[in-house]
């Protein structure tokens, strides 16, 4: 890894560690995130998978190193549960697009929320109020929101957990074409059958610690090493707790 | 208990004709309080999301000094603007004492502290909730505020509402830099005030009920906005 140009890559974690009180979530977490990747993070409960998504993303303190090579490098995140403004769906891409651009203007902003919005399948929808939605069109409000900011990197922390399967079907289907147009996405999931459709580099985490960090076809191959391995028979409990 | 109902029975009929003193003073009490309200809300609510969203050396003491001037007399307020704005004090030259101006002063003074206390608890909660959502959309302090107050714009109006009853009801610091000049300065408060002192029950009692009739008022036009947008909002969620 310290071999690899820096130039290749989105975002670089060195030893990283994320604490909250005494409780390590996160601990030395050394990985690269690079240009058109598709990371699954997966773990059990507790295993630090959304720590490690919020630290990549820079949205929590941390100690050790997060190098962002490119600092312009646009970022968005599509959190597990939406933070939904009691606005209608399509004033909800318009202040996101204005928080984090100032200078779109404002029919800039428009006409990239409505294409937002019709890229989910929402356009029909865009003066409803956004907490109206179901469950899944929120979901797919969210997907619009991160999208519409053009991110070259966009994470996803557990975006289809609480869809029933046809809007996780939809959410899928959305998250494949972001990856084909070439935005790079770090996702963290449960499913590992996701996990396994959807992305080309998965991510463990064990007890905040990056255990493997490898291809999909390998991940899933027979013989993946150590605790990994004993979570892919089901013989690793999903919760720590558990 | 016949004066009171005879008292009671003039009242009513002095709002009923719209009698041009009551109007006068009913107008002019609206103009003030509103006009603090305004100015009030103008420093008060970017002042308590500013609060909210920012971190920094001794914010718990500004916020400990905010809560404890909720409690802020106000005649205390009406004392030290007396001081500021009297031919004397440092702002006598703009010569505005024992008129509205001074009146509105005081009344923004005294309403600021409860919208920015207010405010910033409930942006705070909302910012607890959402930081990290509106950091990762790539948010500025400023353009967070913002965004919160905007989001929590029904919950601000009930705030502005109770400003605003303050401000309407007060009666000591508008009685000290307002003077209680007939025609002048008259507002509803201190008319009832010197109206019971004079033994005139109908006036001071006809102001009373425009008072609480226009505070009614104001309750139901913030419920109907509360319907039309953000609760039914929230109550689909």
């Amino acid at each position: 890894m310290s071999t690899e140009p820096l130039a290749a890559s989105l975002i670089v974690l060195r030893d990283a560690s994320v604490t909250f009180g005494a409780v390590a979530a996160v601990r030395k977490a050394t990985m690269r995130v690079r240009e058109r990747d598709f990371i699954a993070i997966v773990g059990a409960n507790g295993s630090g998978k959304t720590s490690l998504l919020r630290l990549l993303h820079g949205v929590v303190a941390h100690t050790g190193s997060r190098f962002v090579p490119r600092p312009s490098v646009v970022q968005a995140m599509v959190f597990q549960r939406p933070f939904l403004l009691r606005l209608s769906v399509l004033n909800n891409v318009r202040i996101a697009l204005w928080l984090a651009d100032r200078h779109v203007s404002a029919s800039g902003r428009e006409a990239r929320a409505i294409q937002a919005l019709e890229r989910v399948g929402l356009g029909a929808l865009r003066h409803r109020q956004a907490r109206s939605l179901s469950g899944g069109e929120q979901q797919r409000l969210a997907l619009a929101r991160g999208w519409a900011v053009r991110p070259d990197i966009l994470f996803l922390d557990e975006p289809t957990a609480s869809l029933d399967p046809s809007a996780k079907k939809d959410v899928e289907s959305l998250l494949a074409g972001f990856a084909a147009e070439g935005m790079t996405l770090v996702m963290s999931t449960h499913n590992l059958g996701q996990a396994k459709r959807l992305a080309r580099r998965v991510v463990f985490m064990d007890e905040g610690r990056i255990d493997v960090d490898l291809p999909t076809a390998d991940f899933f191959a027979a013989g993946t090493p150590g605790r990994a391995g004993l979570f892919l028979k089901g013989e690793l409990s999903w919760s720590l707790d558990g | 208990m016949n004066t009171v109902a005879d008292a009671a029975a003039q009242a009513l009929s002095l709002v009923a004709a719209a009698d041009p003193k009551l109007v006068d003073i009913v107008l002019l009490s609206l103009r003030v309080s509103l006009l603090a309200v305004v100015f009030g809300s103008i420093i008060g609510l970017p002042l308590g999301a500013a609060l909210a969203v920012n971190d920094f050396r001794g914010k718990r003491g500004v916020i400990v000094i905010l809560n404890a001037l909720l409690g802020l007399p106000s005649v205390v307020v009406g004392l030290v603007v007396y001081l500021l704005l009297s031919r004397a004090g440092p702002l006598g030259s703009w010569g505005i004492l024992f008129t509205p101006a001074a009146m509105v002063i005081a009344q923004t003074i005294l309403i600021t502290p409860t919208l920015a206390a207010l405010s910033r608890q409930v942006v705070a909660d909302g910012w607890g909730e959402y930081r990290e959502q509106l950091r990762s959309l790539g948010e500025t302090r400023w353009g967070a505020a913002t965004t919160l107050l905007w989001d929590l714009k029904f919950s601000l109006v009930t705030i502005v509402l109770a400003g605003f009853g303050r401000a309407a009801s007060e009666v000591g610091a508008v009685m000290i830099v307002g003077g209680n000049i007939d025609g002048v300065t008259r507002v509803m408060t201190t008319t009832i005030a010197l109206e019971t002192s004079k033994g005139d029950l109908p006036l001071a009692l006809a102001l009373g009920i425009v008072l609480l009739v226009a505070i009614a008022l104001i309750n139901v036009a913030i419920v109907l906005f509360r319907t039309g947008g953000g609760s039914l909002a929230v109550e689909t969620r």
